[in-house]
Parts: structure tokens; C-alpha cells; sequence
């Protein structure tokens, strides 16, 4: 079975754009960040796909990259978001916005 | 000798006088100060006189009846500037005419030193004073000895900026300031002219070198008129500016703020004689235009008469000096202007002489009268102080032409060769023999004021000034009185012949002795109108001077007023120029561009940062969107096929529209 290369890069293109449209639409914090996970293995997935068509590792070795910095990520992600629930009670992104000037 | 003459010593001197006076002199002992100052200017004058005394040895040319052997002397210094066409070197020229003034600048300028070291004895500045005055030989040496005219321009401004130092030396006193700076400014006018004519030089000549310009000159004697005209006349302006000529004498009378050595040294006897210096220096140029001549004898018997009806009634001992030094630069531009050089050039001499002997006199008095200047508080003072009396009656004596004092030697030769030169020259000479009436009538009107009579003033005490000032007095006196003697005889004698080879002899058409002896007996006579109407009037105290001021009160006031000149000026001059500067100050500069661009430069901050703030919203999903925005537009910008597209509306830009 041999699947072109353009079906793994249309599926990266349209998770990506989920994410992007998540991240834009989306209130919930938590939902927010999970678009942005979304969006990262989106180009994990084209970084393995060209990996694999041009028989190169370095991609798979990106994808490592990304995916350690998505875990530290994460980890202080959640870290602020729970802090922030804490101060707020509430995790809709439109009543974040301390950081207006 | 070996060759050299070593001129550069002769400007170097003084200028490491200043140097060592300028920057360590504070710390120096006053006698240290003293002997710097003394040796710099008595170096300078020995070196002149050895390059005098070896030019004349025998071993060079034993033909005895040659006066000067090996003039001119050029030495160079190498390049100065060499751009394209353009060539200036550093180069100092020695002949006939740069060697009297040099010997009347270092040599009354030494003696000049040597009397201020009394005249300022006391006071706090006495260092800087001999460092400035020291710092005016240097440039005054240069100008002197420059062979091109860019070089004498630098000496040129250098003279300016020591008298500038000088006439505000008391720094504290707001007259003095302001003189030294209506010296300065109006000498910037002269300077234009000076520069002008320079440019015309460099334009027609290709060169500055004054040699130069006289060879080419002399190679093509069909080069008249028109741009020669307008370079003298350039020239001149400059010459004007310096020397105080009409219209621009008005700082020479101001610049007595300064020290009175200093009027003797810079206002009297040199500098302001580098006008003439540098007429006669250019005289070639002067020769081959008439109407310039012209414009120098009519500026020049102006000023002559204009000043000395000035002097007639002032009464601050220095001014009346000083209109007379206008006056007498006024006889010299006379000569000039009828081509007669040398006698020009040996005015210059024994004015140098008498003049600064006048000058140093009258400090001697100001001196010894506690500082005051005003002659209608003096009086009586030959009693109190001989020295200075019998020196300044030379002096008078000097002034007025006495017969076979040196002016009546060297004023008789300009007179003599006005009368010469045409019709113009009879009136001219007319001028000039009323302003000798005029000269000998205000110098005995100071003589009478200041010595005879009885003392106006009861709250001071005269004592004669000490040996240091009088010996530089007495050796002045001596010179005023026999310096004469080397411009007497056929076209002014020795001193005619010595100056011939740099300046021409002036051949004078169809005089003879007899008249030459006749116009001697008419100037002697003028003096002697002169003299006698102040002997009537100030002999003995009476009213008749003031009763003649009260009879004739219209021409008085006008004179005391100084024909109201200084008020001419500020009103079209210095106040218009003061408003427009005052306007462009307040409203060009302050408002318009420093407000203006200051309120610019924080309006654009402000409005950019008003309409940037609305970005920083703090909504995470604003953000977002503008991110996605960008990309969404930086994805355009790469994948649009630009070209094609501003092609099809006709724009080609990059390869598609080289192809």
C-alpha cells in the first residue's frame, strides 16, 4: 500500500487549519490550548511525511524537538492556567486580558 | 654668511613667546614673563637687521652703487596647498619693501614691549597682555613676509584676532568688549573684499604668488581695465577695512578702549598700515588701472580731511589720536593713489615713528594723571612730567611738518606727488594741504591742553612715568625727529632709491626744484596757520575757544557728534541687521524649527502610539486573528505571480521588464 505524499500533506494542512480556526473561535483556555497542540503535530506530521519521501532522519529528529518542547509546554501551559483559575475563576480567554495596556 | 637668511625665525619668535607667555606664564615669575616677552620681539628685529646687513655685503656683488644685492629673497617652506591648478606654498619673500616694515615692526614693536612693561606693571593680566602682544608680531610678521597672497591673509586675520584680544583686554569693562567686537566686525566687511580679490586673482592669474601675478603682468601689457579695475578695487576694500578708511574707519576711534600701548602698537604704527603695506605689495595691479588709483587718492584725501575735522574738537586725549592716525592713513592712501609708492611707504615709516611716539606720550600722561584721558582735566603737566613733554613736542613738532622733522619730509613727497599727477591731483593736493592745517591745528590744540595752562584738575597728583617708559620715549623722539633725513634728496633720496627695486621709482613729470621748494614753503605755512590758531585759542586760558564752539553751535555738534556717523550706521546698519536677527532667533529658530520640530516629532509619537494602542487590546484572540492575518498576507505576498500582474497594468519591474 503506498499512499502519495500529497494525501499526508493535505491531512497536515487541514489539521492545521482546525487548529488555527480552534484557536481563534474557541473561549475555553484548555480548548484553546489543545488547538495549538493540535496545530504543532500538524507540522510534525509534514516534518515525518518529507522525512520519510526523502529518506532524510533529520526530520524525525525535529519532530522530537517539537514534540519535548510541546511537553515543557505544556507543563508550564497548565501550570498558568490553573493559576489563573485560581485568581479568576473563569477560563474564557475574552476576560483575560491583564495585559492591556 | 651661509645663504640663508633664517626669515622664519623672524615670525617664529614671537609666536614662541606666545607660547611659553600663553600657557605657562600664569605659573611664571613676572620677571620670567618680562624676559620672554622682551627677547622674542629683540630676536626678530636682530635677525631682520642681519638679513639686512648680510644682503648688502660685497662678497655677494661687489658692485658698490647696487643697494640691495640679493632681493629680492624668497624662501619656501614647502606646500602648503596643491590642488589641481591651484598651488600655494609657505613661502616668505625679503626685498626692499617687506624689509622696512619689518624693521619698523619689530623695531618700534620692541620698543613698544619695552615701555609696556612699565605701562602695565600692575596690572593682573600681565602675562596674557605680553602673550597677545607677542601673538600680533607673529601674524604681523607673516603678513609682512608672506609671497602669496593666501599666506598674507592669514597673517591678515591673525593681526585682526590679536586686536580683537587686545582692545577687550580689560575683558571686565562692557565698552571694551564691545569695541574689540565693532573692530572685528567691521574688519569682516574689509576681509570680504580681500577675499573677493583674492578670487579674482586665483581666476585670472591661476596663482596667488604676488611675483607670479607681476611676471604675467608684465608679459602682457595689453591686460587693462575691466577685471583688473574690479580686483584692485577688491583688494582695496580689504586695504580699507584695515587701515580705517572711509567708510569703514568707524572701529579705530573705538579700539582706544584697549591699552594704550597697544593703540601705539597695533592702532598707530603697524597694523594698521598693512592696508597700505598691501596696496604697495600689489601695486603692479594698482598701476595698470587709473580709475582704481583714483578711487585710492579720492578714499584716501577723504578720509584725510574727514578725520581731521573729527580730531578738531575732541577732547579725550586718545580719540583726538586716534582721528588723527585715520587722518594720517588718510595721506597714505594719497600716495598710494598717485602711484608715488615709496613716498606712501615712508609716511607709513616716520608715521610709524611719531605716532607711536604721540601714543606712548599720552599713556605716559594718562599714566601719570591716575588714568584719565579727558584733556580738559589736564594742564600744566610740562612741569610735572619733562620727559614726556619734551618727547611729545617732537612728536607735535613731527606731526605738524615742522621744517626737517621727518613729516615734513614724507608728507612734503605725498603732497608734492598729488600736485603732480593731473587735474585730479591739484584738488587732491588742495585737500591735503587743509588737512595739514587742520593736523598741526588739533595736535597743538592737544599740546597747549595737556602741558601748558595750569593743572584743571585738583584732586590728583602727576609725577613723571618711570625710566622704562621714558627711554623707549626718548629713543622715538630721536627717530621722529632725524628719520626724515633718509628720504631727503631727489625722488625721497636714499630711502627712495633703497625702496626703488621693489616699487618702482615714481618719475614725476616736469617738477623742479624750485617748485618742489615752493609747495616745502606752502605746507610749512599750513602748519604754521595751524599752530597759530591754536596758540590764539588755547595758549592761556580763555573763553574764546568756547565762544567760537557757541557761535558756530550747527558745525560744533556735528563735529563733536562725529558727523553722526556711528548713529548713520545703527540706524541703517546694526539695528535692522539686530531686528532680522532677533526675528530669525525668535520666530525662525526658536518657534519654527526647534519648536516646530520638537512639537512634530512628539505629535507623530503621540498619534502613532493613539492609534497602536488600540492593538494591544489584551484579548488573546485579537491577537491571534492579527497573527493569522499576517500569515494569511505574507502567504499572498509569496505566491501571487506580482509580475504578471503589474504587467498587465503596465508597470515592469525586475527581470520581466529588463527583458
Amino acid at each position: 500500500m503506498n499512499v502519495p505524499l500529497s494525501w499526508y500533506l493535505m491531512l497536515s494542512a487541514v489539521l492545521f487549519a482546525l487548529g488555527v480556526v480552534g484557536f481563534l473561535i474557541k473561549r475555553n483556555l484548555i480548548t484553546v490550548f489543545m488547538s495549538i497542540e493540535l496545530m504543532l503535530n500538524a507540522v510534525n506530521l509534514s516534518f515525518v511525511t518529507f522525512a520519510h519521501q526523502w529518506h532524510a532522519v533529520k526530520g524525525q529528529i525535529f519532530v522530537f524537538f517539537v514534540m519535548m518542547v510541546a511537553a515543557a509546554e505544556a507543563a508550564v501551559g497548565l501550570a498558568i492556567i490553573i493559576a489563573v483559575f485560581r485568581a479568576r475563576a473563569t477560563l474564557a480567554v475574552d476576560r483575560i486580558d491583564l495585559m492591556k495596556l | 654668511m651661509n645663504g640663508s637668511f633664517h626669515l622664519w625665525l623672524i615670525p617664529l619668535l614671537p609666536f614662541a613667546g606666545f607660547v611659553l607667555n600663553g600657557l605657562l606664564g600664569r605659573k611664571l615669575p613676572k620677571a620670567v614673563v618680562t624676559a620672554i616677552a622682551l627677547l622674542a620681539p629683540l630676536g626678530a628685529f636682530a635677525v631682520v637687521l642681519l638679513a639686512w646687513l648680510s644682503s648688502r655685503s660685497t662678497a655677494i656683488d661687489p658692485d658698490p652703487s647696487a643697494v640691495l644685492r640679493r632681493m629680492p629673497y624668497v624662501e619656501s617652506w614647502g606646500t602648503w596647498i596643491s590642488a589641481g591648478a591651484l598651488h600655494v606654498d609657505f613661502s616668505l619673500v625679503l626685498d626692499s619693501l617687506s624689509l622696512v616694515m619689518l624693521l619698523i615692526i619689530t623695531g618700534v614693536g620692541f620698543l613698544i614691549h619695552v615701555y609696556s612693561v612699565g605701562y602695565m606693571a600692575h596690572e593682573d593680566g600681565y602675562w596674557r597682555y605680553f602673550a597677545y602682544l607677542n601673538l600680533f608680531l607673529f601674524f604681523m610678521t607673516t603678513l609682512v613676509l608672506a609671497g602669496n597672497a593666501l599666506l598674507m591673509f592669514v597673517g591678515w586675520e591673525g593681526v585682526g584676532l590679536a586686536s580683537y584680544l587686545l582692545i577687550g583686554f580689560w575683558f571686565k569693562k562692557t565698552s571694551a568688549v564691545d569695541a574689540g567686537k565693532k573692530a572685528f566686525i567691521v574688519n569682516r566687511i574689509g576681509d570680504f573684499g580681500f577675499l573677493i580679490g583674492m578670487f579674482l586673482l586665483l581666476a585670472n592669474f591661476g596663482t596667488l604668488t604676488f611675483s607670479d601675478i607681476a611676471a604675467k603682468l608684465a608679459a602682457d601689457p595689453a591686460m587693462t581695465g575691466g577685471i583688473l579695475t574690479a580686483t584692485a578695487l577688491c583688494l582695496f576694500v580689504g586695504a580699507a577695512g584695515k587701515s580705517a578708511q572711509l567708510p569703514l574707519y568707524v572701529w579705530l576711534p573705538d579700539a582706544m578702549e584697549g591699552p594704550t600701548p597697544v593703540s601705539a602698537l597695533i592702532h598707530a604704527a603697524t597694523m594698521v598700515t598693512a592696508g597700505v603695506y598691501m596696496v604697495a605689495r600689489t601695486h603692479f595691479l594698482f598701476d595698470r588701472s587709473p580709475l582704481a588709483l583714483s578711487v585710492v587718492a579720492i578714499v584716501g584725501a577723504a578720509t584725510a580731511l574727514f578725520a581731521a575735522t573729527i580730531g578738531l574738537v575732541q577732547t579725550d586725549i586718545k580719540r583726538v589720536l586716534a582721528y588723527s592716525t585715520v587722518s594720517q592713513l588718510g595721506y597714505m592712501f594719497l600716495g598710494c593713489g598717485v602711484a608715488a609708492y615709496s613716498a606712501a611707504i615712508f609716511h607709513l615709516m616716520t608715521h610709524a615713528f611719531f605716532k607711536a611716539l604721540l601714543f606712548l606720550a599720552a599713556g605716559s600722561v594718562i599714566h601719570g594723571m591716575g588714568d584719565e584721558q579727558d584733556m580738559r582735566k589736564m594742564g600744566g603737566l610740562r612741569k610735572h612730567m619733562p620727559v614726556t613733554y619734551w618727547t611729545m613736542t617732537a612728536a607735535v613738532l613731527a606731526i605738524s611738518g615742522f621744517p626737517f622733522f621727518s613729516a615734513f619730509f614724507s608728507k612734503d613727497a605725498i603732497l608734492y606727488a598729488a600736485f603732480m599727477s593731473g587735474g585730479l591731483g591739484k584738488i587732491l593736493w588742495f585737500v591735503g594741504w587743509v588737512t595739514a592745517a587742520l593736523t598741526a591745528f588739533y595736535m597743538f590744540r592737544l599740546w597747549y591742553m595737556t602741558f601748558w595752562g595750569e593743572l584743571r584738575s585738583h584732586d590728583v597728583h602727576p609725577h613723571e612715568s618711570p625710566r622704562v617708559m621714558t627711554w623707549p620715549l626718548a629713543i622715538l623722539a630721536v627717530l621722529s625727529v632725524i628719520g626724515g633725513f633718509i628720504g631727503f634728496g631727489e625722488n625721497l633720496g636714499p630711502f627712495g632709491r633703497f625702496l626703488g627695486s621693489t616699487l618702482g621709482v615714481h618719475t614725476t613729470e616736469a617738477g623742479s626744484a624750485g617748485l618742489e621748494w615752493g609747495m616745502s614753503a606752502l605746507a610749512v605755512l599750513a602748519g604754521a596757520i595751524g599752530w597759530y590758531i591754536a596758540h590764539r585759542l588755547y595758549s592761556e586760558p580763555s573763553e574764546s575757544a568756547a565762544k567760537l564752539a557757541t557761535s558756530y553751535a550747527g558745525p560744533y555738534r556735528l563735529l563733536v557728534h562725529k558727523y553722526y556717523v556711528d548713529e548713520i550706521y545703527s540706524f541703517f546698519f546694526v539695528k535692522p541687521l539686530l531686528a532680522l536677527s532677533r526675528f530669525f532667533l525668535e520666530w525662525v529658530v526658536d518657534v519654527a524649527i526647534l519648536g516646530g520640530a520638537a512639537w512634530l516629532l512628539a505629535g507623530i509619537a503621540q498619534l502613532g502610539g493613539a492609534i497602536l494602542q488600540r492593538w494591544q487590546s489584551g484579548n488573546l484572540r485579537s491577537y491571534a486573528a492579527w497573527l493569522a492575518l499576517g500569515a494569511a498576507a505574507l502567504l499572498l505576498f509569496v505566491f501571487l505571480p506580482w509580475t504578471s500582474l503589474l504587467a498587465g497594468i503596465g508597470i515592469h519591474v525586475g527581470m520581466v521588464a529588463h527583458r
